[in-house]
């Protein structure tokens, strides 16, 4: 039987304004992967996971779990996405419990999503158990990111790293298929990450959830991805983590395209 | 002297249709204020002006006309922030002065203002017949359920569109229910406080209501609260002051945000325990 990824990208080109923000860039995901994106600030992280989860036009081919993007209804419902900021009006009366529970999904959504899934030729062995109680859904979410002590407070009174752990809570409570983090720690203190490190690596190897995260810190991918994407608007190398951090010629293209981005942004 | 009141049979019809009619209000502009729709309730009334005025115009029954312009009214004003980078503020600004361009020509050529459009102005709670109040009484049942039943999508198309939209969630359609729903609260309400002060039911309460810092479910059920005891109140000290009961209700909740505000500069707030207000948590 042959193995479908989770994700696979073929030739996929975004522009703006006639500028391409993702050039011509092919890979793929394997389910249980923690692929780790790295690139400097303006590398089209951003919207290289736009694009993935239909929300920008693009050029090339996008298949999830086999599917192209005529089936991304059923399918993106099943995708956990935190994106780099969530915004939202800062006195919004809802407590953690209320946002975690905004990531459920009806069971119809979740049977029809993974029907499709399980129909493709994919490894995906698991049956789901969508009649779980959602309380305790959403209890075992804020568990797994050690927020159960917050369930009732309000939203507005967290920290930016307590936030960025309500947002992974409410992807996780509706069983992800996929996790897609979009620089997840750009906002949190250096304790905080960590903590927010580990919740990832628990969630990859404990859950079998596979996790695509963007970053540029070199040090975090090192330790939490076991596979590494390097772009810049193209990528660079896409492999085993072990790979990239042995090979000098590699890191240094990274370093000074990375050091170019921050001086050319520094310009504007 | 309370008792007398409630003796009369217009103010019975008046305080069941008005506790409606606070509940609907407050209820869709819990969703409305969080969408900075706050002036949705203002724009879409003056389209119902417009409604009303081309019911009079046709000698039709005008708050049935009110309800399908009003619904249009809505769906358009959606369909302009949607299609065009025209603002929030601003659509409501287009869809208001259309509606009450419209209506202005047409009360000008069926003679000038006439009482019944004078009753939609500035409301006419007492004057209401048994029929207005079961009209009331079942759209109002109709909008409660249709929110309580929607109202985790609303939350979450509330709290982020792109988000609800990766969730899911047919945000385009549930955009256009929600337009629907909120014009149809709007004329439904209308008859109490009037096309011109219509904004202060749906806004006020829930702004009230927001100063408390509490949970979703909780801050419906406050604004609720605080939207009853301001019609409530007002039908009653409109009665026995013999003053406009839209008015008197308006200012009674301007009244209560004006004391919430106070009690929250002075930190009291905070400490009041929503499920047990007269004991004062030591916790917080």
């Amino acid at each position: 039987m042959s193995v479908t990824n989770v994700l696979d990208v073929k030739d996929l080109t975004v522009n703006y304004d006639n500028l391409p923000a993702v050039d011509n860039i092919s890979f793929d995901v394997k389910q249980g992967d923690c692929l780790g994106i790295i690139g400097p600030n303006g590398a089209g992280k951003t919207t290289l996971f736009r694009a993935i989860l239909g929300l920008q036009p693009y050029s090339g081919n996008i298949k999830l779990f086999g599917y192209e993007d005529s089936k991304y209804d059923s399918i993106v419902p099943l995708i956990g996405y935190v994106p780099q900021k969530v915004t939202f009006e800062p006195n919004f009366p809802a407590t953690v419990y209320d946002v975690v529970s905004m990531g459920l999904i009806s069971d119809k959504r979740i049977v029809q999503g993974v029907k499709l899934i399980q129909q493709c030729d994919c490894c995906w062995n698991r049956i789901y158990q969508s009649i779980e109680k959602n309380d305790d859904k959403i209890t075992q979410a804020l568990h797994t990111v050690g927020l159960e002590s917050l369930r009732n407070r309000r939203i507005g009174e967290l920290s930016g790293g307590e936030l960025q752990r309500v947002f992974i809570a409410k992807a996780l409570v509706k069983d992800p298929l996929l996790l897609i983090l979009d620089e997840p720690v750009a906002s949190v203190d250096v304790e905080s990450q960590t903590k927010f490190y580990n919740v990832i690596k628990t969630i990859n190897e404990q859950n079998n959830i596979t996790i695509i995260w963007s970053s540029h810190d070199l040090d975090a991918i090192s330790k939490y991805a076991n596979r590494v994407a390097c772009m810049n608007k193209k990528i660079f190398f896409h492999g085993e983590k072990e790979k990239f951090f042995s090979d000098k010629e590699l890191l240094k293209m990274y370093t000074e395209s990375s050091m170019q981005m921050h001086m050319h942004n520094h310009e504007h | 002297m309370i008792l007398e009141a409630l003796s009369y049979g217009f103010m019975q019809k008046a305080l069941i249709a008005g506790i409606a009619v606070g509940l609907i209000c407050s209820f869709m502009g819990t969703f409305l204020v969080l969408r900075r729709y706050s002036l949705f309730g203002d724009g879409i009334a003056h389209v119902a002006f417009g409604g009303i005025s081309v019911g009079l115009f046709l000698g039709v029954f005008p708050l049935w006309t009110a309800f399908i312009v009003s619904i249009f009214g809505g769906l358009g004003l959606q369909k302009l922030r949607q299609s065009t980078k025209i603002s929030g503020d601003s659509a409501v600004a287009v869809v208001l002065v259309s509606g009450l361009a419209v209506g202005v020509i047409l009360v000008s050529s069926s003679g000038g203002f006439s009482v019944d459009l004078f009753s939609f102005l500035f409301g006419s709670i007492l004057l209401i017949s048994q029929e207005d109040t079961i009209m009331i009484l079942a759209l109002s049942a109709g909008i409660i359920a249709t929110l309580t039943i929607l109202q985790k999508q609303f939350l979450h198309l509330t709290f982020n569109e792109e988000q609800a939209k990766l969730a899911g969630m047919r945000t385009t359609l549930l955009n256009y229910a929600f337009v629907v729903l909120a014009s149809i609260t709007v004329v439904t309400s209308m008859r109490l406080v009037g096309i011109l002060l219509i904004s202060a039911l749906i806004v006020i309460p829930n702004i009230t209501a927001m100063q408390f810092g509490k949970g979703f479910k909780k801050t419906v059920f406050i604004s609720m609260s605080i939207s009853v005891i301001s019609v409530v109140s007002g039908i009653l000290v409109s009665y026995f002051l013999n003053v406009a009961p839209s008015g008197t209700i308006v200012v009674i909740a301007v009244g209560i945000l004006v004391g919430t505000l106070l009690l929250k500069s002075t930190g009291l707030l905070g400490k009041i325990d929503i499920k047990n207000p007269s004991k004062l948590t030591h916790n917080s």
